[in-house]
C-alpha cells in the first residue's frame, strides 16, 4: 500500500522557515496569507500499514518537536509515486 | 584516562576532539560500525554532519552499532560528552532531554561566544570556578535548544542546565539561553559550543580545556572509589 506521512513542526514551536516563506509571499504581493508552516513529506510503499505509526514514533518524526499525519491510500498503486 | 571519540560517516570534528582529549590522557577513535568500546573511561560524540544530517540532525546516527554500546556505557554511569552534532545525536537517542531546532536566523553561524557556567559541580564543569565564564566557538545551523516548559523548569531546578550563553550571546534562539545540559544522573552532557576548538591560546582561547580537565578529574575520582 502507498502511504504518505506529513510531518510539520508542532504549532507551539517557533517555525522561522514558515515565517520566512510567509514574508516572502507577502513581498510578492500575495495578501491574506497566515500561519505558514514548512514540513516534510515522506512517501513509502508498505506491506503492513499498521506499522506506520511505530515508524513515525521511532524514526520518521521526532514527537517532541514534530506532529505527523499518516495519509494512507489503499487504492494507490504502490509502483506510482 | 582513555577517551574514545566516535567517528560516523560525515563526522568532521573527531580529530580536534581527539587532540583536546589527548591533552588530559589517552585517546582512541571508535568507528560507528563497531561495538567494541576498547576499554575507554569516557566517550566523546563529536561534531559534524553524521550520515549527512539526513531526515533530521542526529536521527540516523542514533541507530549505529557503536551508539548501542555508547548507550549501554551511559546506562552504566560512564561519562559521555556530546558536542554539537554529538549533542543532537544524544537527544535523538533519548540520552538527553530536549531537541535541537534550526537557528532562528536559519543561517549557519560560526563565531566565538561567551558562556556562563551555571553549575560547576558536574563531571564536565568541575574544573571551573563558580561563576566562571568561558570563551568558546560555536558553528552550527541547528542549535536552537528546545524542550517543553515543564522540562525546562525541572532541568533548571535540578542543576541540569550547566552552560548558558552569556547575556547578549545567544546565537540561535535557544530557550532560556541554554548552551549545555546534563542528564538527571549527571553522566551524560551535551553542548552546542565546541570546547575542542578552544584548547590553545594560539587560537584565541583555551577555556574549552576546562571540560576535558573536568572529565579527567571525574574519571580519576571514580576509579579511586571503585
Amino acid at each position: 500500500m502507498r502511504a504518505r506521512i506529513l510531518i510539520r513542526p508542532k504549532a507551539a514551536i517557533l517555525d522561522p522557515q514558515g515565517q520566512t516563506v510567509q514574508r516572502a509571499l507577502a513581498a510578492l504581493g500575495f495578501d491574506g496569507v497566515a500561519n505558514v508552516h514548512v514540513g516534510r513529506l515522506i512517501e513509502l510503499d508498505v506491506d503492513d500499514p499498521a506499522q506506520l505509526e511505530a515508524m513515525c514514533e521511532t524514526l520518521l518524526a521526532n514527537p517532541l518537536i514534530e506532529e505527523y499525519e499518516i495519509v494512507s491510500d489503499p487504492s494507490g498503486d504502490p509502483t506510482t509515486p | 584516562m582513555k577517551t574514545g571519540v566516535v567517528r560516523f560517516p560525515g563526522t568532521c570534528d573527531e580529530v580536534d576532539a581527539q587532540l583536546a582529549a589527548a591533552m588530559v590522557g589517552d585517546t582512541v577513535i571508535l568507528w560507528h560500525g563497531d561495538r567494541d568500546l576498547q576499554g575507554v573511561d569516557a566517550i566523546i560524540v563529536p561534531g559534524g554532519f553524521s550520515y549527512g544530517d539526513h531526515l533530521r540532525v542526529g536521527a540516523i546516527a542514533r541507530f549505529a552499532p557503536m551508539m548501542e554500546s555508547v548507550a549501554a556505557f551511559a546506562r552504566d554511569g560512564g561519562p559521555v560528552l556530546g558536542i554539537c552534532n554529538g549533542f543532537q545525536i544524544l537527544c535523538e537517542a533519548g540520552l538527553l532531554p530536549g531537541a535541537l531546532l534550526p537557528n532562528v536566523s536559519l543561517r549557519f553561524i560560526c563565531r566565538q561566544v561567551d558562556l556562563d557556567v551555571a553549575n560547576t559541580a558536574t563531571a564536565f564543569t568541575r574544573a571551573c570556578v563558580p561563576g566562571a565564564k568561558l570563551s568558546i566557538p560555536i558553528k552550527h545551523t541547528t542549535g536552537r535548544y528546545y524542550a517543553p516548559e515543564a522540562t525546562l523548569d525541572a532541568l533548571e531546578a535540578d542543576g541540569q542546565v550547566i552552560l548558558r550563553y552569556a547575556p547578549g550571546h545567544n546565537p540561535n534562539g535557544s530557550q532560556r539561553d541554554i548552551a549545555g545540559v546534563i542528564n538527571d544522573r549527571g553522566n551524560v552532557c551535551g553542548l552546542m559550543p565546541h570546547p575542542e576548538h578552544a584548547v590553545d591560546d594560539l587560537t584565541g582561547s583555551s577555556d574549552g580545556l576546562r571540560l576535558f580537565e573536568s572529565m579527567r578529574d571525574h574519571v580519576a575520582d571514580a576509579s579511586v572509589v571503585a
